[in-house]
């Protein structure tokens, strides 16, 4: 029996290049596959792990979001280097809504993501016309000038900060709220990023003129990706909130920024895909340093340089190539 | 107390101009935002103080040694990594980044942190200049940054080299045509940017003692003075450095500590919002906004 080899897309792709016609279950799990993983992983994850590594996960989704939310701006032609405006924003109006006025979590959540939203939306407003690199020093600097204004005028509760938050109803609720949160904006803006509305997004960040030459008003819709990011972003922000049970100025930390877009670059930028799984390796692996002390960040940063320089398309993108790459033996027809 | 706060925002001036002049000349010819420059800075400085108490080495010389492998350190960083992503700024922002971490935070990890790690000033004196008192070391920074913007000029103005430095900023296609090697020009840039953090930290360190967190603070400084003054751009450096220094010391004496950094910040913002490209920047007008 002679055999020869097939890559396993090929046929797929030769049928269709986009909609698939998928003939055969084997086929349906070759596409499902990588799919259903992350999914399957996420959900059994919390079962098995320690109450320790619980908190591990909460903060590798924490950080995916962010470096979600940091794709869909980057994919709309907006670098942002201050994602810790978004969290900080959001972390603050849970805290006040919480601290002042008593609010319950389940309803802060929301209202924060939605309002956290607003506010950075609207404190960008002005430069949504800025391009590039003049667009990313500002909201670099925004995030470092508020903590510095609350610091000065002592505002809810100055360096302190606000604590006695309410927590979560349970732990349990706590990891699968954020999992599943994480899951669902993943799977959701992946979705609305191949839609007709994401075309635009991405042909702003290709060629804006152009856009604008097809009678589209582009501001219109950067704020719209600017509310869409900076609301995830909120929301991981309130959720820490009540997951530390304290909101202080740490939360307009550079942490917040720089991390998000590590995990973008390592995870590989332009499918929110590789970005979550940035943070999949970053965070833990940030984790399990932790046993060497100090030279913990030392690891972390020569890790950083070594993934760009040896890997620069990103994680995300050399496994999606190797993985259409695969193939099998099939016989040879006669 | 007028005079005194003029003389130190002149003196602030000079530190600022000093701190940013050698990230402003790496980013204006080889376009590379150097992120480990504060790394540079700090690596200069410890170096100077293990020569003289671990080697036992005379002051000058110390000085001389660490400058040179400051320089040679640029260098290796570029040959080794920046050549293999220029181009693609976020990759080398996250690059250099990287590194300027990974060195800041071995020293903290090999104990470099404390009041014994400072270096000796240069003279040890002071002057009553109308009713302040100020040491001979902040003189001198005034007149070293001085003396180095000149130094600069001419080199950039009248040598082969710094003509070649500003062909290769200004156009790298046509200098290519003109044999000049553009990667040859931006290592040395990168280099020569190194070496500038190193003068800079072996001038400035004197007066206060060394520690890793010294150098976020040159990065953010050294950022800050060249985004105003417009990126690469050597007027603006100096423009921007005095306008900081004097709105910092202002702020400073007269309403508080705690809003030098705020009004730093809004001066940031406000440039960014209304001309991006900073005071002396080319005005390049649909790159910056649309």
């Amino acid at each position: 029996m002679k055999t020869r080899k097939e890559r396993i897309d090929r046929g797929i792709k030769a049928r269709s290049q986009d909609i698939f016609v998928l003939c055969s279950w084997r086929e349906m799990l070759y596409l499902a596959g990588p799919r259903l993983l992350p999914v399957v992983v996420c959900l059994a994850l919390p079962l098995v792990l320690s109450v320790y590594w619980q908190k591990v996960l909460i903060s590798v989704a924490v950080f995916a979001l962010l470096a979600i939310s940091w794709d869909i701006l980057s994919q709309s032609g907006m670098i942002s280097l201050g994602q810790a405006l978004f969290f900080g924003t959001g972390a603050y109006c849970a805290g006040i809504m919480n601290h002042y006025w008593g609010f319950s979590p389940l309803i802060t959540l929301p209202l924060a993501a939605l309002f956290g939203g607003l506010i950075s939306t609207v404190l960008l407003l002005p430069v949504l016309r800025l391009r590039g690199v003049y667009f990313s020093m500002v909201t670099l600097i925004i995030p470092l000038m508020l903590v510095r204004v609350i610091e000065a005028t002592k505002i809810f509760g100055g360096t302190e900060g606000l604590s006695g938050m309410d927590p979560l109803p349970s732990a349990g609720f706590e990891v699968y709220l954020i999992v599943i949160v994480f899951l669902a904006v993943l799977f959701g803006f992946r979705r609305l990023m191949d839609s007709d509305y994401g075309l635009v997004l991405k042909g702003i960040s290709d060629n804006d003129r152009s856009v604008i030459n097809a009678g589209i008003n582009i501001y219109w819709f950067k704020a719209q990706a600017l509310f869409i990011a900076a609301s995830i972003g909120a929301f991981a922000g309130a959720f820490m909130t009540h997951v530390y049970m304290f909101v202080g100025m740490p939360v307009f930390a550079l942490d917040y920024s720089i991390l998000p877009i590590a995990a973008a670059v390592v995870g590989g930028p332009g499918t929110l895909a590789g970005a979550a799984m940035g943070a999949f390796i970053l965070v833990p692996l940030s984790e399990l340093l932790r046993g060497i002390g100090g030279l913990r960040i030392v690891f972390y940063g020569v890790f950083l340089v070594v993934c760009i320089v040896a890997l620069p398309e990103g994680v995300f993108h050399y496994m999606e190539r190797k993985y259409h790459q695969f193939e099998r033996w099939v016989e040879v027809e006669k | 107390m007028l005079t005194g706060t003029i003389l130190y925002a002149i003196i602030n001036s000079a530190i600022l101009a000093l701190t940013a002049i050698g990230f402003n000349l790496t980013f204006g010819i080889s376009g590379v935002a150097n992120f480990a420059y504060g790394a540079f800075y700090v690596m200069a400085a410890y170096g100077v103080w293990m020569l003289i108490h671990m080697a036992h080495l005379p002051y000058p010389l110390a000085v001389l040694i660490s400058i040179s492998l400051t320089t040679l350190a640029g260098a290796l960083m570029y040959r080794f990594v920046i050549i293999r992503i220029k181009g693609q700024t976020l990759s080398e922002v996250i690059a250099t980044f990287g590194i300027g971490l990974s060195v800041l935070e071995l020293f903290r990890y090999f104990g470099f942190v404390g009041f014994e790690y400072t270096l000796p000033v240069f003279v040890d004196k002071s002057f009553l200049i109308g009713d302040a008192y100020v040491d001979a070391q902040r003189l001198l920074i005034v007149a070293f940054a001085v003396v180095l913007i000149i130094a600069l000029w001419l080199f950039t103005h009248y040598t082969h080299l710094g003509l070649a430095f500003r062909g290769i900023a200004q156009d790298e296609r046509t200098s290519l045509t003109f044999g000049m090697d553009p990667d040859r020009i931006a290592r040395m840039a990168v280099s020569f940017g190194a070496g500038l953090a190193a003068i800079a930290a072996t001038v400035i360190v004197p007066l206060g003692s060394i520690s890793p967190e010294e150098g976020y603070d040159v990065l953010i400084k050294a950022l800050a003075v060249c985004i105003i003054g417009g990126l690469g751009s050597s007027g603006g450096v100096i423009i921007a450095s005095v306008v900081i220094g004097f709105a910092e010391r202002f702020t400073d004496s007269y309403i508080g500590s705690h809003w030098t950094m705020i009004v730093s910040l809004a001066a940031l913002l406000l440039v960014l919002v209304i001309k991006p490209s900073g005071i002396f920047g080319k005005q390049k007008e649909l790159e910056e906004r649309i």
